[in-house]
């Protein structure tokens, strides 16, 4: 049987198992703590500092940080989420967002939280980094321009698919995604259905002839901003 | 080692057959180290060694021969930067440019290589033969400016010396021909045989005491138990010299009770914190008080493996640190059974191959695992599961040091060194605006003003204390000691004179983090870029006012919400110059342009393109 | 009556969707005329600022020198400037050519040579360059690059209801705060 460990999430107690991560117990318990990089299915990885939280005053990321007896979680706070739109605005800079014609446009996580967090228009100046576009393959694209870095293809290649088809090249801004083979992604064993190419929260990694086919106004962000399925725990009833 | 690159230009018969030698040499290079695929540094900086870069085809028979993907070797050679998927020439010219070899003149010798080889920093020679580039702090601030020509370290390098120097390369002289005179103590020995200077100004009675016995502190420690060898570490109050502090005695008995029955111990050589250099100098005249400290602490946790975690840019010490490794073996101090005392233990180098976040003890642990330096998160912290998921415990060349004389001289002894906070003695690395820059051995609890008398610095406008990563502190903290508790530091001490433009040094310290960041989180990635910009736009004279708060919140935020040692002190030169040197960046700023304009845009740089094509000036914005 | 506020806009590197959807409040435009007056505009084809606006519109990126003139003319003649839509706030369609060079930009456009034109009939090469034309700028700017902007509004084209309780917003001097069904990128 699991140990239970009760906590309190911005002055709310909640219970959590032992050895959850504040992510998981505060999803557990209809608590929104926003996130990118983090998905459920694959292992924590700690880089976007989106859910970057306040716990017992210090600065932790909630998807890889364990959860303790009377730790004390701020989330939902002015200074926490001010720090959290600036990381967003960030990323925003940092690649190439053509929103506008992005087939990811109102289904996209990074949008979202943009959305989330009320950003009109970031307060750094653009980068426009030039970056590699590689549709080689037959039914996947890698448009890096979108990318935010957040290793969810390359754990679930790695994890999930047992591939390993992706992984990071190069460091600090030229950080960049790679794939298993010199000449494209065609020469690699990604299939159209692996988890890799599901689990991509921006326009990055994608499916071809698969674009604009929900209409604008039935996407998933267009009304509600992200994270309200978990705060109303419509997200469980699924 | 070496990271040069291949000795001669190939012929197309020529590639054939290196194709053929690329296979059977990386064959040989894999199984060599058993084809253990967290040995993919050794590999990587081997192929590069003798082949001038790990071709996309060597990654590819590197992964055949690991049974590994071609993308993990992509990712680990992409990483450091002195590997790489292009070729370099035979020769590799690193010249250092950070603060300090920068203020001594290292742009001379740069203009000097430029016009001599007939080509700019990243670039190689059309015959293949040279390749120059810049390189952050090789630890040579003491005897600045330096380059690394291959390994060999040049020192002290003028107009006169680089063009010297490029000539000879170019008549094909090997650059282990071109060290001059060679330096003091093992500096000369015939398995360094470099120019470098040990600059020892202050032996204090610890590190640099005379008359210290090998093993002496080794044997006490076997005559007692591991755990009243952790008592002695904890009762001495040693804490970590590599900056952060962590009390080395509770970081042992962390790491010896974690679950788990194979353990290690790392010593962290990647001594990369721009101005420090006091680890080479341990490294060339103490590496016995380093190896004893880590065979103490491999008794202490339950370790039967030690690795010695070397820097890339020290890669000309790796011949002697190994003979003096084979030494103490011969003398029963490393190996199976040491001083009869039926505790087993050994110690090897790892080499890194130029990434400052290396130093970072999870990113290193990472690079020594084989893989890229990105930093592990944390909890777990390594004394519960660090190296291949085993216990590990990290330490510093000098915390190591101090180990070794705590167990010999007793913990009172040490404990009654230094000050009530900060027991025992720091090693300084001292370079800038002094007259004598150096290393000095001083009692924790000195006083900056103390210390700047030693070394000999005059008129002193500003200190770098602990390296970019620490803080920049003025006049007013003259009184203050440099201790745990008011001025900390890794030991890197940069003097900066009234004549020195204090946001230029803001500036380079900000292109080391960017350049240096690993990546892997976004307010390190892309907050030191911005950060970076917009000092650079301060210093360029199109600062306003407004931009101290963008640069305040911005800095806090990284500071804040990075994942790591590195980008949790990056914004550091800008948040403590902001504190001590407000008025400097007022004085840079001018008042917000009254038409609106953003200052930052540059009119004449956006159309220059343009009015070149077209050949006629604009209409609109006339030069 | 007291002489009502007046508005300017301008479509500089856009598409002029944007003006579209200025155009797309409907039966609204009406209430606009009873609160503003419209000074420099496409709307009304006036071509120089004849004085003093309370508020200026921009549509579009900065591309060429031309926009830099306006947008800084802009700056001068309004009290508060808006950026709207994705082209003024992030550069948009056109920002894609920042990765190229201006010349690598024109041979696409108007080089036949290798086949890099598309569509131009132009077997003489020649990339137009009469002196009434602004020369581009080495990379599409976002408005506030060049010139402090006061308010964003995103959006391709940015809505019609966003431009408008905007506007009203602040042609009442009520804090412009939108909801989150207005704030889009697409």
């Amino acid at each position: 049987m699991s140990e239970n460990v009760t906590l309190t999430i911005d002055g709310k107690d909640i219970t959590g198992e032992k050895g959850q991560t504040i992510m998981d117990a505060a999803l557990a318990n209809d608590i929104y703590i926003p996130h990118l990089c983090h998905h459920p299915d694959l292992a924590p990885y700690g880089s976007c500092r989106v859910c970057t939280c306040l716990v017992n005053g210090r600065p932790q990321t909630a998807c890889t940080f364990p959860i303790s007896d009377g730790m004390e979680v701020e989330n939902d706070t002015d200074t926490v989420n001010e720090m959290r739109k600036q990381i967003v605005e960030m990323l925003f800079v940092e690649g190439n967002h053509y929103c506008m014609f992005c087939e990811k446009s109102g289904n996209c996580e990074l949008q979202a939280l943009a959305y989330r967090f009320g950003v009109t228009t970031p307060r750094y100046p653009y980068q426009f980094p030039k970056r590699e576009v590689d549709a080689s393959h037959p039914n996947v694209w890698i448009d890096r321009d979108r990318c935010v870095l957040c290793a969810r293809c390359i754990r679930a290649s790695k994890d999930v698919d047992g591939k390993h088809a992706f992984d990071f090249a190069g460091r600090g801004p030229n950080r960049h995604i790679s794939v298993d083979a010199a000449d494209g992604i065609e020469h690699t064993p990604v299939d159209a259905d692996d988890k890799a190419v599901q689990v991509c929260p921006v326009g990055s990694l994608m499916l071809k002839r698969q674009g604009y086919k929900i209409p604008i106004g039935q996407r998933k962000y267009d009304h509600e901003p992200i994270g309200t399925d978990i705060e109303t725990g419509a997200s469980k009833k699924q | 080692m070496s990271f040069g690159g291949p000795e001669v230009c190939h012929t197309k018969q020529e590639r054939l057959t290196m194709s053929e030698s690329l296979q059977s040499a990386i064959k040989e290079i894999c199984e060599v180290v058993g084809n253990d695929r967290t040995q993919m540094m050794e590999i990587v900086e081997q192929v590069q060694d003798r082949f001038g870069c790990v071709s996309s085809e060597a990654m590819d028979l590197i992964a055949q021969q690991m049974n590994c993907h071609r993308v993990e070797v992509m990712s680990v050679v992409s990483f450091y930067s002195f590997l790489s998927e292009k070729p370099k020439g035979t020769v590799v010219i690193r010249l250092c440019n950070d603060v300090i070899d920068l203020m001594k003149g290292a742009n001379h010798a740069a203009d000097a290589f430029r016009d001599e080889l007939g080509i700019e920093f990243g670039e190689t020679t059309p015959d293949g033969k040279i390749t120059l580039e810049w390189t952050p702090c090789i630890g040579m601030s003491d005897q600045a400016p330096a380059a690394l020509i291959n390994d060999e370290v040049v020192t002290y390098l003028g107009s006169d010396g680089a063009r010297n120097i490029a000539r000879q390369l170019k008549e094909g002289t090997a650059p282990s021909k071109l060290v001059g005179r060679l330096g003091d103590g093992n500096n000369a020995n015939d398995l360094v045989k470099s120019m470098v200077h040990n600059n020892i100004r202050n032996a204090g009675p610890v590190v640099f005491a005379e008359g210290i016995v090998k093993g002496d502190g080794l044997k006490k420690a076997l005559a007692m138990s591991p755990r009243e060898v952790i008592n002695d570490v904890k009762n001495s109050r040693l804490r970590g010299r590599g900056g952060a502090g962590f009390p080395t005695g509770m970081k042992w008995d962390f790491t010896r009770q974690a679950d788990g029955d194979k353990k290690y111990i790392f010593c962290n050589a990647d001594e990369g914190e721009p101005g420090t250099f006091k680890d080479r100098v341990i490294l060339t005249e103490k590496p016995d008080l380093m190896f004893e400290g880590m065979t103490i602490g491999g008794y202490a946790i339950g370790a039967d493996e030690g690795i010695l975690y070397l820097r890339g840019e020290y890669a000309y010490l790796r011949a002697f640190l190994d003979d003096v490794l084979a030494n103490r073996r011969d003398a029963g101090l490393l190996g199976k059974n040491i001083c009869g005392k039926g505790f087993d233990f050994d110690i090897r180098i790892v080499m890194g191959a130029g990434a400052y976040i290396c130093g970072e003890e999870t990113a290193l642990l990472s690079s020594a695992e084989g893989m890229r330096g990105d930093p592990k998160n944390r909890p777990p912290f390594p004394a519960q599961k660090g190296y291949r998921d085993c216990p590990t415990a990290v330490n510093n060349v000098e915390t190591f040091c101090k180990v070794t004389r705590i167990l010999e001289k007793g913990p009172g002894w040490f404990s009654e060194i230094g000050s009530e906070g900060s027991a025992g003695t720091k090693l300084l690395s001292i370079s800038g605006d002094c007259h004598k820059p150096g290393v000095y051995e001083v009692p924790f609890g000195i006083k900056l003003r103390e210390v700047m008398d030693l070394c000999g610095a005059e008129d002193v406008q500003a200190v770098q204390i602990g390296g970019p990563s620490g803080r920049l502190v003025g006049k007013d903290s003259m009184d203050d000691q440099i201790c745990y508790d008011h001025l900390a530091t890794g030991g890197s001490l940069m003097v900066f004179s009234r004549k020195r433009n204090l946001l230029k040094k803001v500036l380079n310290f900000m292109e080391f983090f960017e350049e240096e960041s690993c990546g892997y989180c976004t307010p390190c990635r892309v907050g030191n870029v911005l950060l970076r910009k917009k000092i650079e736009a301060i210093v360029n004279g199109e600062g306003e006012p407004a931009d101290l708060e963008y640069l305040q919140t911005l800095g806090e935020t990284v500071k804040t919400c990075s994942r790591c040692g590195l980008g949790q002190t990056s914004p550091n030169p800008v948040l403590t110059s902001l504190e001590s040197f407000r008025d400097v960046y007022e004085a840079a700023l001018k008042p917000a342009l009254k038409d609106g304009s953003q200052p930052e845009f540059d009119i004449r740089a956006a159309l220059r393109p343009a009015e070149a094509i077209a050949g006629r000036a604009s209409s609109h914005f006339a030069e | 009556m007291a002489e009502k506020p007046k508005v300017a806009t301008t479509s500089m590197a856009g598409c002029f969707g944007c003006h579209m959807s200025i155009l797309d409040i409907d039966e609204r435009i009406l209430k606009l005329i009873d609160l503003v007056d419209f000074d420099k505009s496409p709307i009304d084809d006036i071509k120089e600022f004849t004085g003093r606006c309370a508020v200026g519109l921009l549509e579009g990126g900065c591309c060429n020198d031309e926009n830099v003139k306006t947008l800084k003319d802009f700056r001068e003649h309004c009290d508060i400037l808006i950026a709207v839509g994705d082209c003024a706030t992030m550069g948009g369609i056109p920002a894609l050519r920042n990765n190229m060079s201006v010349k690598e930009c024109l041979d696409e456009a108007y080089s036949t040579d290798n086949r890099k034109g598309p569509a131009v009939h132009n077997p003489d090469n020649i990339i137009p360059n009469d002196p009434e034309l602004p020369l581009l700028l080495d990379k599409v700017y976002p408005v506030q690059h060049v010139v402090k902007i006061d308010y964003f509004l995103p959006g391709c084209p940015a809505p019609a209801d966003t431009i408008w309780q905007s506007l009203v917003a602040l042609l009442t001097d009520e804090p412009v705060e939108l909801p989150y069904e207005l704030i889009k990128y697409d």
